[in-house]
């Protein structure tokens, strides 16, 4: 088999091509930077099979980012038998940068011309056939997206592979070009590709003077002797040169049609970034994507016209089969109408395995109050969270997400991060999951880990039937209800701002990343594309939920069916190993309130339960008999509570996630940081809030100290930071 | 005249005499296009203030004010 290298600017259509080629669907996205790691697959249509391998995304073959590594490694070491440099042809100058410089490789490379059909849209025109003759390769012109000129594309490249190519630069002419041939010279005879070696230890590339310390030594002697206006800094000249012979030789083969003022893209980026509207505008459309996967009042119909669904009707028919159904309140949105579907699905076959495994067994017990409770708890989440992510992916698509964080970076970058990471946080009001994964598209490792240490800080969706619980609780009652889940969503935001400057503080080196983004032109999404990320993601969660999540709700069944001596049989969840468990936890959790007295252990089981998914909170505690009328929690508990749940581990798909996402040692710190930060919040909460309660001079006293303590801390990390920033200038 | 990029107004373009940037940034820049004598156009500030949004070899470029400080272009007097 032989092998092709897809080779070209981040947001060209790399993907795209690779999908049309190999049938494949992998994720993209307008969005710099999608692919992380290199894809491969094959393409079947030649007489031999080809295998495509598809590179990261770089503007460059410099060492400085992992992707250009990646890519240079590739092509040096693992000879492609051809490059294909895929090259956007809206944006010919920037693109053929890259390509200039791996044709200074011995391989045989071919340009496909992609998105040819929007410059043509344009009225523009490129003289394909010159443009072919001065670089010394052949062009085909493609449209990736709409599998035009693909096979074509194949076949002449197929066609190349065969012949081999010479190295060739177009720095020849230029004031460097006498240095790289005696550097040329100088390199070992039998080193493959000296031309890229040679050019690369003029710019000063690390890796190469590492490796060849002798040939180093005559091009420092040569670059000394020639002057130029760069003060020696050859990186500069050669780049310099690069695009000076891009923009005599490559452009002028491009007629552009006459400017007719504005694009339709540069209208919709007016308002998208407006200076005034750009933020409220963003709120809006984040809060719209919410309220349509969310939301139990579409449109706040019932709220403010008293439109209701009379459910009893529908649900009373399958009342007869064994389900109870909920009375709905006004008309769901299409995310919670789907939730209940599902969740219904799985009561259904819960009721119907009822009937037919005899009742008061084990393993009757282990199917449908194990498996199938758990696994269709966590199912039942599956379509929101789908939905989710195809408005996310629209939003993706069009390009909007890379406005999001030009918008946000200014923010961001004052806790310590940068307006990339916003999108992430943003998700986790959805879930942890796909938000932790969404921290892939940031470039600087600490900053994913800190990203995805904050990301649970933001109530996910599972997390919020605890709120509801909680604020039905007769102590808080009526409107002070609403309060406290505002309260607590709010607290998230808080706790998740003061964790990124603490962890600013505390860290050696607090390096932002540069913002030096290209911003793509909006485009309509494609249908075909988005569904093919929703199937991919589908796939994710349905092995997911047959894997891990399966296996972890057996666990918890026989920890809560089954006593130490469990050869004996079923016992009540009082005397199961998981009461004796909770009891045992209880010690540990009484310095945070919630945990004192009688039903202790019983919520002390919930925080643990609520390990496997945190809805597992709620149902845990209805186990244990324990509903809104009847949790004994003072106000001071409920808030203590409410502060563990959100701030301790996440469910275990979500810590999963944070493994595979995470560095290793960011993974522990982010572990570690979940309990102590959980752990110290609830303390402070409940004793602050518990002293209020015997006398309001006592909590009063405590506040003002917390308040001063906070003050003074705050001040210590505001001159920190200023001292860093003025270090680092 | 000369002036930084960093203090150009919304709309205003020049022409890049030098870049002071160092290491990785300049790289950056260098492989993004930002060139000596190649031409840029500020077409947007963010709405706090920072990044930048520039145009440059016919396509939009973002970045942050403390990147574009390293950048000093020549402007027309008009």
């Amino acid at each position: 088999m032989i092998k092709f290298a897809l080779a070209g600017n981040p947001n060209s259509g790399k993907t795209t091509l690779f999908n049309t080629l190999t049938g494949s669907t992998a994720h993209v996205g307008n969005w710099p930077g999608v692919t992380v790691d290199k894809r491969e697959g094959t393409y079947k249509k030649l007489s031999e099979k080809v295998q495509i391998v598809d590179l990261p995304g770089i503007y460059s073959l410099s060492p400085y980012t992992p992707e250009e590594v990646v890519t240079r490694n590739f092509i040096l070491d693992e000879k492609p038998e051809c490059v294909i440099n895929i090259v956007d042809a809206t944006n010919l100058e920037r693109n053929l940068y890259l390509t200039t410089q791996i044709l200074e490789i011995d391989v045989p490379v071919i340009v496909a011309l992609n998105m040819i059909d929007a410059v043509k849209a344009n009225g523009d025109k490129i003289n394909i056939k010159e443009l072919s003759n001065r670089l010394g390769v052949p062009i085909v012109e493609i449209s990736a997206l709409k599998k035009q000129g693909t096979d074509e594309l194949m076949k002449v490249a197929y066609g190349v592979a065969k012949c081999g190519r010479n190295s060739t630069t177009v720095l020849q002419e230029s004031i460097v070009g006498p240095i790289i041939d005696k550097v040329n010279e100088a390199l070992p005879n039998d080193l493959e590709s000296k031309l890229f070696h040679a050019i690369k230890l003029i710019e000063g590339d690390e890796l190469e003077v590492a490796a060849h310390p002798e040939a180093n030594k005559i091009a420092v002697e040569l670059k000394a002797k020639i002057g130029d206006e760069f003060e020696g800094d050859y990186e500069a000249v050669i780049a310099d040169r690069r695009y000076d012979y891009i923009s005599k030789h490559f452009t002028p083969t491009v007629v552009r049609a006459k400017k007719q003022g504005m694009t339709k893209s540069d209208k919709i980026d007016k308002v998208m970034t407006h200076r005034v509207w750009a933020i409220p505008l963003f709120l809006v459309i984040m809060f719209a994507v919410f309220h349509f996967v969310f939301s139990e009042d579409l449109l706040f119909l019932n709220a403010i016209f008293g439109l209701e669904i009379k459910s009893e009707g529908a649900i009373n028919f399958f009342t007869g089969m064994g389900y109870e159904g909920e009375a709905l309140g006004g008309i769901p949105s299409l995310g919670v109408f789907l939730q209940s579907w599902v969740g219904f699905v799985f009561d259904y076959l819960g009721a119907l395995l009822g009937r037919v495994l005899p009742d008061g067994t084990w393993y009757a017990s282990l199917i449908i109050d194990g498996l199938i409770g758990g696994v269709g708890a966590v199912a039942s989440f599956i379509p929101q969270i789908l939905l989710l992510f195809l408005f996310i992916s629209i939003l993706e698509d069009s390009g909007y997400m890379a406005r999001v964080a030009f918008i946000m970076d200014r923010a961001f970058r004052k806790i310590g991060l940068s307006g990339k990471a916003f999108i992430p946080m943003l998700m986790g009001f959805g879930c942890s999951v796909p938000a932790m994964m969404a921290a892939r598209t940031l470039q600087n490792e600490q900053e994913r880990d800190r990203t995805i240490r904050l990301s649970i800080c933001f109530s996910c969706g599972a997390k919020a039937p605890i709120w509801a619980m909680l604020a039905g609780v007769a102590v808080l009652g009526g409107i002070l209800g609403d309060l406290f889940v505002f309260g607590i969503y709010l607290l998230g935001i808080v706790i998740a701002i003061v964790s990124a400057l603490i962890m600013k503080l505390f860290s050696k080196s607090n390096e932002i990343p540069p913002f030096i983004m290209e911003l793509p032109a909006y485009h309509a999404p494609q249908f075909k594309n988005l569904m093919a990320h929703l199937w991919e993601k589908f796939k994710h969660y349905v092995y997911k939920a047959a894997t891990i999540i399966a296996a972890s709700t057996v666990v918890l069944w026989f920890l809560s069916n089954f006593s130490w001596a469990f050869w004996t049989g079923m016992v009540d969840i009082e005397e199961s190993i998981l009461a004796d468990v909770g009891r045992g936890l209880q010690y540990i959790f009484y310095p945070l309130g919630w945990a004192i007295g009688e039903d202790g252990w019983k919520y002390s089981v919930a925080t643990i339960t609520g390990l496997i998914a945190k809805e597992d909170v709620v149902a845990t505690c209805a186990v244990f008999g324990l509903t809104e009328g009847t949790i004994g929690l003072s106000v001071a508990g409920i808030f203590a509570f409410a502060a563990y749940n959100l701030f301790t581990l996440p469910c275990m798909a979500a810590v999963a996630t944070a493994k595979g996402e995470s560095t290793k040692k960011g993974f522990w710190i982010t572990v570690a940081w979940w309990f102590a930060s959980s752990y110290i919040i609830s303390m402070v909460i409940y004793w602050m809030i518990a002293l209020y309660e015997v006398a309001i001079w006592a909590g009063l006293l405590v506040t003002f100290v917390l308040v001063a303590l906070i003050i003074t801390a705050g001040m210590v990390v505001w001159l920190r930071i200023k001292k860093h920033s003025s270090d680092k200038e | 005249m000369e002036k930084y990029l960093s203090e150009f107004a919304v709309g205003q373009s020049g022409v890049v005499k030098k870049i002071a940037a160092d290491g990785k940034i300049k790289r950056r820049l260098f492989d993004m296009g930002v060139t000596p004598n190649v031409e840029i156009l500020l077409r947007k500030v963010a709405p706090l203030g920072d990044p930048i949004e520039v145009t440059l070899r016919g396509y939009e470029l973002s970045l942050r004010k403390s990147e574009a400080q390293t950048i000093l272009m020549e402007v027309g007097n008009d």
